[in-house]
């Protein structure tokens, strides 16, 4: 750990696994999407995976959500297995929050009851606790006054704070992030990042698919390269960028940096 | 280069380009095509409006008999007034017919008051349930010392608007499910909503309701009867149905997957997910073809004359087979078409209406 990195220091070693991902193979029809994934994640870790497009790093962290299924290997989340079983699946995405890169914010509910819906019918929270919820997160995200708004009249910057506002409500022990700020404008991004950061600063476990590497050095614990399917390489932040070991990492990071 | 604020002169646009001129100038007659299709359309107008005009108000006769009207030279509108309660009321034993009307007029008002979706409360659901169980027994008769009339009896205007009324308010829902099942995982779910769909789709409402008249009493045990109307009303709701399922169907397969993967994400069980999210979305989108379907049913209602239940339109062909009043179905025809327009038009009115008011709220411009 660098002095650069002011977050919580991660629990290492003894303590279980929050995600662990075990000979993980996918296929789309033939298409080898992913190859062989291995991955163990511990409670309050910070992981940023980078790659080109196409190796399988939104696929891979939404294999953890079951919203895409593995054909091969073990994927055991917060010690559930994720198997065809629904009564596991629902129970593994009461516990996983998921922020994507267009947001998908339901447009026909104000800002609040975007918020709201997941408590009050998953939990089965009463809506004024709900809706305190609400709150509360949305001032955590620095914008309370949109709440009777609607998605579409906001910015792209603010629908997507909504949107992790949205599965912080859920109060999940893991968030993962899907290329968040890919589709926002620049001025945009700073604003969403922030967030993010704050939130790993909470101590929130969290994967994130991203292209912003400045994030990843400033929060990250473990920095994953993946390619063609495959994990090729992986380590803390500092040693990842300055010394990276494959070639196909230091071609990458030679693109984007 | 004067430092002075200089008062910009207000210049007004030229006068042919704006006001009256300027509207008739740039959507009568821009262009060589559309001038020239302005004047065929108004020549042709012209010839045929007040020839109409004359024909219809003033050489027209209203409360004559049948022989007074072949003498005289415009519309015959007595065909209408002298036999508008036939007209209407169909088969109704005379007498009667003020227990319909008032049906009638309960629907009507109720239907009118429910347009405001603000006014949907509990107390609106029992008001409809009473006015239901008072207009159901006005026309059967039976209780509180009124004459039971058969539904073989029902015809008119009654009839049509009975049947596309719980035709429209039970295909809906019943299309959906459909629209639903065939999207299912499940097999058997899946293949009995694809064969009921493509079945009914493939068949005219005419040979269901042939069959719910002659075929399906077959299949009774003897003496079980169930009501014609009853039947009617069913092969309505059922060929009705398959129609909303397949707009719906297009419904859901225009959403964005996202919307799905959201809801998901927050653990939204199927029905949940389905009834929050995904539903009040995907029919939205298709209010446009799911009313044309409605009017469509409503007008449909016509063809149980095919099973001997006499509806609006049959009512008015059976007058002009009255051999006083035959040669004058223009007048009738477009008093029944006059009918239907009002009918179908409020739907589509309404139609209208609720799409402005799901209109998703956005910013006119970009940015906050």
């Amino acid at each position: 750990m660098t002095t650069e990195q002011t977050s919580e220091q991660p629990s290492t070693g003894n303590s279980k696994p929050i995600i662990e991902i075990i000979g993980m193979h996918k296929w789309y029809d033939d298409f080898h999407v992913l190859k062989d994934i291995n991955l163990e994640v511990q409670p309050q870790e910070r992981i940023v995976v980078c790659g080109p497009s196409g190796s399988g790093k939104s696929t891979m962290i939404r294999c953890i959500n079951r919203l895409e299924e593995h054909q091969r290997g073990q994927i055991i989340v917060n010690g559930t297995e994720l198997t065809r079983d629904l009564k596991n699946i629902e129970r593994v995405r009461t516990e996983v929050g998921m922020v994507f890169q267009h947001f998908n914010l339901f447009p026909h509910l104000t800002i609040l009851e975007n918020l709201t819906v997941g408590p009050i019918w998953v939990r089965k929270t009463p809506k004024k606790e709900a809706e305190e919820l609400a709150m509360h997160y949305l001032e955590i995200v620095r914008i309370p006054e949109q709440a009777q708004k609607y998605p579409g009249q906001v910015s792209g910057g603010q629908q997507q704070r909504v949107a992790i506002a949205r599965s912080l409500c859920m109060k999940p022990k893991i968030m993962l992030f899907d290329e968040p700020t890919s589709a926002l404008d620049p001025e945009m991004i700073k604003e969403v990042l922030d967030v993010m950061v704050d939130l790993a600063r909470e101590g929130m476990t969290m994967i994130v698919v991203t292209h912003e590497m400045g994030f990843a050095k400033t929060v990250a614990d473990r920095v994953i390269f993946m390619d063609f399917g495959e994990i090729v390489e992986e380590n803390e932040p500092n040693a990842f960028f300055d010394n990276p070991q494959h070639e196909r990492t230091k071609l990458f990071l030679s693109q984007i940096l | 280069m004067s430092e002075s604020t200089v008062r910009i002169e207000e210049i007004k646009p030229p006068s042919s380009d704006v006001g009256m001129i300027g509207w008739v100038r740039h959507h009568l007659f821009n262009g060589v095509f559309n001038s020239i299709a302005t004047i065929v359309i108004f020549g042709f107008l012209i010839k045929i409006i007040p020839d109409f005009i004359r024909w219809a108000f003033i050489d027209s006769v209203w409360f004559t008999s049948g022989k007074e009207c072949h003498a005289a030279q415009g519309a015959c509108w007595s065909v209408i007034t002298q036999n508008i309660r036939f007209n209407i009321f169909g088969y109704y034993p005379f007498e009667e017919q003020w227990r319909p009307l008032v049906a009638m007029i309960i629907l009507i008002s109720m239907l009118v008051y429910s347009r405001d979706w603000n006014r949907w409360n509990k107390m609106l659901g029992y008001a409809w349930a009473l006015s239901l169980f008072i207009m159901g027994v006005l026309m059967k008769g039976g209780l509180f010392g009124l004459v039971p009339v058969e539904s073989t009896k029902w015809s008119g205007l009654p009839l049509t608007l009975l049947l596309s009324f719980f035709g429209i308010l039970m295909s809906y829902p019943l299309g959906v499910v459909l629209a639903l099942g065939r999207q299912s995982r499940m097999p058997v779910i899946k293949a009995f909503s694809v064969v009921y769909i493509e079945i009914i789709r493939g068949v005219p409402l005419i040979t269901l309701l042939f069959m719910s008249s002659v075929m399906f009493p077959l299949f009774l045990p003897e003496g079980v009867t169930i009501d014609k109307v009853l039947r009617a009303q069913v092969a309505i709701i059922l060929f009705t149905a398959a129609y909303i399922a397949e707009v719906v169907r297009g419904g859901l397969q225009a959403m964005d997957k996202g919307q799905y993967e959201a809801a998901e994400s927050l653990g939204l069980n199927y029905f949940q997910m389905m009834r929050l999210i995904i539903l009040p979305q995907a029919l939205k989108i298709v209010i446009p073809p799911t009313v044309g379907i409605l009017i469509s049913a409503f007008k449909d209602t016509s063809l149980v004359v095919i099973i001997a239940l006499y509806d609006i339109l049959n009512t008015t062909k059976s007058i002009l087979t009255d051999p006083e009043w035959t040669g004058f179905s223009t007048e009738a025809y477009i008093f029944i078409a006059m009918i239907y327009y009002i009918c179908c038009f409020s739907m589509s009115q309404y139609s209208r209406r609720i799409e402005k008011q799901l209109e998703y709220k956005h910013t006119p411009t970009q940015g906050p």
